[in-house]
């Protein structure tokens, strides 16, 4: 089957981006480089196409108890117009998925997923729903675009009349853009301030653009997938395939914050409960390397000459100028400063646990 | 674009030879489809090169990739200014982003392509 392209491939094609296959999909990885991209949402702005995730409405008098029964948070405490972020746990504790949770209203909620595990959530939803409640997919019509950067917030500001002021951090409203119906949310996948808008794909095209025109005077870029990459980890938020995935106890993930055992039955409970009684074997930790070598994904981690783990995302920290990742390691050696090794084309490299996250906005 | 005095190879690595010296780099393509050179590791002077097998390793942002030996040879210099300026690569890659010197064993012939064959070999990818 060939890779599914977004609204927006010919306008990345003509924008020069390199496109790269990702999850079943084309996506665009870098325009005007990576490290200039984040650069750019780190000091100014940049915009993302993500239209490539997956967005479901689960609708009905039950809507909310089919959300409770199949995630790990408790979305009974949003209220309309608030969003946060879940797991799909298995019966074993461990991830589905991860996701975001909007609640438009007690009968009306849109679940935000992964690109490459559409088919597999929808599935996995539709067996589990044994509520008066109905699930849309609604990947294929939905545009998405991710506003991001400390200047997000003044570029989107004349394209709308909501008043994005009173827009706190994962919360969302809707209404007109650029005169187009869209939901915007004040969230994101780097670390820095911004919007994320959900809106009609046939007009990713006018929204893109204009975006773009409007943030030209303080310095926006188009940033692909490889910035979005090195913003989420210097931000050491998960990402599912990598960090996070079927075979990974979520309190190992350090996702204890987003598990609530308190909130009645849902999926997964149990064995969470366990996990949390038990206490968990490994701990995912941040890494530092010591030298100049850049640790990267599936690269051996040793402690002592002992093979433990391996790195689940490594890269360049393009703000911190440091080479940074992330593994898990036993418990016993997962304490800040704890000294590791992570096995560059087989050569043995010092690297040191560190604080995470590696990178955190001022006024974020 | 690409220097015409230069020879290439189809994995992108280009020589200069100069009598019994040859002089290897990435080529301005290569840098380009890299992206942001943030890493080059280099053999030491004295090590002994074949032809076809690694030189070492360059990576950008995202990516990892091995550099290739366009001839046999023994390391004579090592542009050890990329250590602290690996971007050098990106800006001048037939220039100050040279990789390393080499004292060839024999000049060669076979497998390396002239300009005029390297850009019609990119332009078909």
């Amino acid at each position: 089957m060939p890779d599914k392209r977004t609204a927006l491939f010919p306008v990345h094609q003509k924008l020069g981006a390199k496109l790269i296959p990702f999850g079943g999909w084309t996506m665009p990885v870098e325009y005007a480089g990576i490290a200039k991209e984040h650069t750019a949402v780190r000091t100014a702005a940049g915009l993302f196409d993500v239209s490539h995730m997956g967005e479901f409405e689960i609708t009905g008098p039950q809507a909310l108890d089919l959300v409770q029964y199949v995630s790990s948070n408790n979305a009974a405490r949003l209220s309309d117009g608030q969003a946060q972020y879940s797991v799909l746990p298995t019966h074993e504790g461990t991830a589905i998925d991860d996701l975001l949770v909007y609640r438009y209203s007690q009968e009306r909620f849109m679940l935000v997923v992964n690109a490459a595990n559409i088919e597999k959530d929808f599935e996995w939803l539709q067996g589990q729903n044994r509520f008066d409640a109905q699930i849309a997919n609604l990947s294929d019509e939905t545009g998405l675009l991710a506003l991001q950067g400390p200047r997000a917030a003044e570029i989107l500001k004349p394209l709308t009349p909501l008043a994005l002021d009173k827009l706190q951090p994962y919360h969302f409203a809707s209404g007109p853009v650029l005169g187009i119906e869209a939901t915007i949310s004040r969230t994101g996948y780097t670390g820095e301030d911004g919007f994320e808008l959900y809106f009609p794909a046939i007009h990713s095209e006018t929204l893109w653009n204009g975006l773009l025109a409007a943030g030209q005077p303080a310095g926006i870029l188009p940033a692909g997938l490889g910035a979005r990459n090195t913003l989420r980890l210097e931000a050491k938020l998960l990402l599912y395939g990598s960090d996070l995935d079927e075979t990974t106890p979520l309190l190992e993930a350090g996702l204890s914050w987003i598990v609530k055992l308190d909130k009645g039955d849902f999926i997964g409970r149990d064995a969470l409960a366990r996990q949390k009684a038990d206490g968990v074997r490994r701990k995912l930790v941040g890494f530092e390397m010591l030298g100049r070598e850049i640790a990267r994904d599936h690269y051996p981690v040793h402690i002592n000459g002992k093979e433990f783990s391996h790195v689940t995302s490594g890269s360049p920290s393009i703000t911190l100028k440091k080479n940074i990742g992330l593994t898990y390691l036993p418990v016993e050696h997962s304490q800040i400063g704890t000294k590791l090794e992570v096995l560059v084309r087989g050569r043995a490299c010092e690297a040191e646990v560190v604080p995470t996250p590696f990178y955190k906005a001022k006024d974020a | 674009m690409n220097p015409e005095d230069l020879l290439y190879t189809k994995q992108h690595e280009w020589i200069r030879i100069s009598q019994d010296t040859g002089t290897v780099g990435i080529t301005d393509y290569a840098q380009n489809e890299l992206g942001d050179v943030v890493f080059v590791e280099l053999p030491k002077v004295g090590d002994k090169l074949t032809a076809g097998k690694s030189l070492g390793t360059i990576e950008s942002v995202k990516a990892v990739s091995e550099i290739f030996c366009p001839v046999a040879g023994e390391v004579t210099e090592v542009n050890t200014s990329l250590v602290d300026a690996p971007e050098t690569v990106n800006a001048d890659p037939y220039g100050k982003g040279w990789l390393v010197r080499l004292r060839i064993d024999k000049t060669p012939t076979e497998g390396l392509l002239s300009a005029k064959q390297y850009e019609d070999y990119i332009g078909q990818k």
